[in-house]
């Protein structure tokens, strides 16, 4: 116990201070921290009970500075630790910065308008890379968001409460299956499927119809945008189901139950009740997946299909920031080429902060007219 | 908590602490296309002498980078750094072993080494003007093949690769058009087709789409039993990819007489020459940073040209001739040196 | 009228139904993916894989190099940065948790959490690996710390802000020194959700390649040596799976059991021990 570790030892005799029945009280109820809470509370108030000490008075004063001091000292690590994760965070910003001036100076403001990316004649542009960032992003929240909030709802309405438990940690373990696991079964085993199956079948749907046959236009190749944008939906699926299911819960029963109780329908009821009050935790599940999704590295490098070309057709290859920069990297030969990548993963870092920065400002927004 | 965090930074200082004392280790990053041999021989060359030689396949390119950096002992490249680039690089380089890329099509009813192509044909089909298998310039190679009218797929390396640059060496060496639009470097702009990963990546999408085509290390096609096809070479003659013509390309080579052993196997004259094939190159610095391990590399090579050469034929790689490998020699005694400028071996 | 009552009740079952594909979607392809790992990886699953070297082509061997690469660059990682995590998310929520300082360390460490690992290994690569002149298990570690750090932040704050005030202000009332009111009282009422933290921090680290690739390269043989470049489960997996070698595709998906039911056995754990909190 540090109380004799600490301080020096009272004289015998003292006497039980008599606690104020509130802070017995607060002591006593509080949750985990029952036992040392109560032993501390009463070491303490020994303490402070024996004003008459002059000794015991000097070395307790003593023993409190130093309190004091290792005091400050936590506070100021607590801070400094504080501090460290700005500086990191700085760190890797002002390196990326560094990294690609010497592309910056080459290439100016047209890199991000010109779709080329020829390591030959050291002529790189990023919009292919930017395009296919963007695009796979956003197909894979169109198929992760619906089908996400979908497991939620049947989590909190539909599913047999025994089995809610390990459905749900079934889901999040979608979410801890490493990257590269996604990766190489991707391409073992969704591709062949998606070429042999999924793409042929699609593209003969769409190709009657005028507009959607060029999107679902070209040669089956299995790997391009299409699976990548699937694979990345599986992988951001776990995130928006276990937030919005955690915030399906805590809906108020009696909001619900009131709805029911006019006669609604329990889809009525997640559409005009439940999903309105969640709102703000759903977009935050959405906004962490979408940041999720622009990251992924190893599971579209191997599906996406490598070609620096915008394509009209989601069947075809493509290419994102980080899986260029994954495949491209070790290869590079050349400040240029090597800095180009690292402008890459500037412009990465740029389109993350912005999301994330519109998010904040949206939920801030969607607080402020909920009065929270 | 606590003690899981103590019992993590006892480890972490264990570790540390073992990290101390390390004998000259030999650290060498670079081309894929040699890893397996090169990791064969480091296996062999640690049960000999006990030295342990790491060798990881970052790439042609990281190769190159990592030399100039000084971070590895030597570096590997596919692609031959040209002699003035060596020299302002303070890098000497010198040649290991010789393979080559082969094409691998996937074509309903046409078995290994059935279907004939030459450079012109395949250039003309990596720049997307030859768009299905029937055709005439195919046909032309192959009259009795019964080519479907399915459209290529055209294959190719997603990450940069000395693979590749042996490839559009060929290709801009046997079409002008490819030269001036395309080039040759271990990572291009591809006019069309999709780009896989690695060898593996390239295989396994030729094998999965029919009407693909698509260029592979000649191990990976020997190891895999994949269709290949026959390519007319520089004499006329169509020529199977087999340890026999890569030697006759190899022995075409002008190694004498070129500076830096700055030569390029593409196309090269013979009846029996396959023409599409390259050596791969070690990066040595002139002057290394760490002449222990610097020494070690070299003794390491030295075993691997005398002693090395059958486990390379076993996985379907070409050892060098001897007179190179004498010539080689003579390099490194005359370039390499140590701080005081006393030549290392 | 009728018709309308019909309508809703159809619409409901529709929509129902399709939430029950959802999950039906979401679990056949978590059963497809362990099924696939299991099926190709289980072959391969001998006691040779944990005592064996990572082999040349055409010979057998194990993962014994990777598998302890893996662990030493992981636990150094946790070492570095779950501490670090840790006092800047106790900052956050005890001494400064209304100030400027912690709203905009929130925002960045959020983005340092969102950021692609790839973008911190070319990070630690630039300031360490070219630094020292050569590739480094030291680096590896760093890179995994770099990633360790923005997850401990947020659960450490998290969870220490579910923590009751009244806890704080009944210890702080009868003269505890603020840093004991945090390490002997907070800490403890958190320690279950602080715990889960690090275990997910774990979780995620486990499985990261792309902060490896240029900073701990590979090794083919066994090394402790932080100074060198050291071997590790994800990059092994990388390199082998796109081989053309039978042997070593097979190891690649022996690895990736390995690691993705370690992983998963954690994420359990982290889960049990997150529930075990709320009751109270």
């Amino acid at each position: 116990m540090w109380r004799e570790a600490v301080l020096p030892p009272l004289p015998t005799g003292a006497p039980e201070r008599k606690m104020s029945p509130r802070v017995q009280m607060s002591a006593d109820t509080s949750s985990t921290g029952k036992a040392n809470g109560g032993l501390a509370v009463t070491d303490a108030a020994a303490l402070v009970s024996m004003p008459e000490i002059a000794a015991a008075g000097r070395d307790r004063r003593k023993v409190l500075r130093r309190l004091q001091l290792s005091d400050s000292g936590f506070r100021l690590l607590t801070l400094c630790s504080a501090a460290a994760v700005l500086v990191i965070l700085g760190g890797v910003i002002l390196s990326l910065v560094l990294g690609s001036l010497p592309a910056i100076r080459e290439f100016g403001f047209s890199f991000l308008a010109n779709q080329s990316w020829n390591p030959v004649t050291d002529k790189f542009g990023a919009l292919a890379a930017v395009y296919g960032t963007l695009v796979t992003s956003v197909l894979a929240m169109i198929i992760a968001i619906p089908v996400g909030i979908g497991i939620a709802i049947f989590l909190t309405e539909l599913c047999p409460p025994s089995l809610r438990r390990p459905i749900g940690i079934a889901i999040e373990l979608l979410a801890g299956i490493p990257s590269i696991i996604y990766g190489i079964w991707g391409l073992f085993v969704l591709a062949p499927f998606v070429q042999q199956y999924v793409e042929p079948a699609l593209i003969a749907i769409f190709g009657p119809i005028p507009v959607l046959s060029t999107l679902f236009a070209g040669p089956p190749y299995g790997i391009g945008i299409f699976t990548a944008s699937f694979i990345l939906a599986i992988m951001v699926l776990p995130f928006i189901t276990a937030i919005s299911r955690d915030v399906f819960e805590t809906v108020p029963p009696v909001l619900k139950e009131a709805a029911f109780g006019i006669g609604c329908t329990t889809w009525e009821v997640v559409r005009k009740v439940v999903i309105p009050y969640a709102r703000l935790g759903v977009i935050g599940g959405i906004m962490l997946g979408l940041g999720r999704a622009l990251g992924e590295t190893m599971a579209v490098t191997f599906v996406i299909g490598n070609a620096h070309k915008i394509s009209g057709s989601l069947l075809a290859p493509g290419t994102t920031i980080s899986a260029t920069i994954a495949n491209e990297f070790t290869e590079a030969v050349g400040d240029v080429y090597t800095s180009a990548l690292i402008e890459l993963g500037l412009i990465l870092f740029v389109i993350t902060f912005i999301v994330l920065a519109a998010s904040r400002l949206m939920l801030m927004r969607v607080q402020r007219r909920d009065g929270a | 908590m606590k003690t899981i965090l103590r019992a993590a930074l006892v480890a972490a200082v264990a570790t540390g602490v073992s990290a101390s004392v390390r004998a000259a280790d030999i650290s060498g990053a670079g081309a894929t296309f040699p890893y397996p041999i090169y990791a064969k021989w480091a296996d062999a060359y640690k049960k000999e002498t006990g030295n342990g030689l790491n060798y990881q396949s970052i790439g042609s390119g990281g190769g190159i980078k990592q030399i100039k950096a000084k971070t590895v002992t030597f570096g590997a490249s596919d692609m031959p750094l040209e002699p003035k680039d060596l020299k302002a690089a303070n890098l000497i380089q010198f040649p290991t072993v010789i393979g080559g890329d082969v094409p691998v099509a996937n074509l309903d009813g046409i078995k290994p080494g059935e279907l004939v192509l030459d450079g012109a044909a395949l250039a003309k089909i990596y720049l997307g003007e030859i768009k299905t298998w029937d055709d005439p310039a195919i046909k032309k190679l192959n009259p009795n093949a019964k080519l479907p009218s399915q459209a290529i797929v055209v294959v190719h390396r997603s990450d940069g690769s000395g693979t590749t640059f042996i490839w559009t060496d060929y290709l801009s060496k046997v079409s002008l058009e490819w030269k001036s639009k395309v080039g040759a470097n271990t990572s291009v702009e591809w006019p069309v087709g999709i780009g896989a990963k690695g060898n593996e990546g390239v295989a396994n999408n030729v094998a999965n789409t029919k009407g693909a085509i698509g260029y592979v290390e000649y191990a990976y096609v020997k190891q895999n039993k994949m269709t290949y096809t026959n390519v007319i070479n520089k004499d006329g003659k169509p020529v199977s990819p087999d340890a026999a013509s890569f030697q006759a390309a190899a022995a075409n080579g002008d190694w004498a007489k070129a500076e830096g052993f700055y030569v390029i196997l593409t196309d090269q004259p013979g009846a029996q020459s396959w023409p599409i094939a390259g050596a791969t190159f070690i990066l040595f610095p002139t002057q290394p940073q760490d002449p222990a391990a610097a020494k070690e590399a070299l003794k390491f090579f030295e075993w691997a040209y005398t002693k090395g050469g059958k486990m390379a034929e076993e996985l379907d790689y070409v050892p060098m001739p001897p007179d190179v490998v004498s010539l080689i020699k003579k390099e490194w005694s005359s370039d390499i040196k140590d701080a005081s400028g006393k030549p290392l071996m | 009228m009728a018709s309308i009552y019909r309508t809703r009740r159809r619409n409901n079952t529709i929509v129902m139904g399709l939430c029950m594909a959802a999950s039906a979607f979401g679990l056949a392809f978590l059963v497809l993916i362990l099924a696939a790992l299991l099926w190709h990886g289980l072959w391969g699953f001998t006691p040779a894989v944990f005592t064996e070297m990572t082999p040349p082509p055409g010979a057998s061997g194990g993962l014994l190099n990777a598998i302890m690469g893996s662990l030493i660059m992981t636990v150094l990682g946790l070492a570095i940065g779950a501490p670090l995590g840790m006092l800047a998310g106790t900052y956050m929520a005890e001494y400064g948790r209304y100030s400027r300082l912690t709203t905009v360390v929130r925002f960045i460490n959020d983005i340092l959490l969102s950021a692609p690992s790839i973008i911190i290994g070319l990070f630690i690569y630039e300031v360490l690996v070219v630094r020292m002149g050569h590739f480094s298990g030291l680096a590896g570690a760093l890179a995994l710390a770099v990633i360790v750090v923005p997850v401990v932040v947020r659960t450490t704050e998290d969870m220490l802000l579910l923590v009751p005030g009244p806890l704080r202000e009944a210890a702080a009332a009868l003269g505890l020194p603020r840093s004991y009111v945090i390490t002997r009282i907070a800490y403890r009422a958190a320690r279950a959700g602080l715990i889960t933290g690090v275990l997910l921090a774990v979780a995620r680290i486990s499985g990261e390649t792309a902060p490896l690739l240029f900073t701990a390269l590979n090794n083919q043989f066994w090394s402790t040596d932080l100074n060198a470049p050291m071997a590790s489960l994800p990059a092994v997996i990388f390199q082998f799976a796109l081989s053309p070698y039978k042997d070593w595709q097979q190891l690649a998906w022996t690895g990736a059991l390995i690691i993705t039911f370690a992983v998963l056995a954690l994420s359990i754990l982290a889960r049990v021990l997150a529930r075990q909190r709320v009751p109270q």
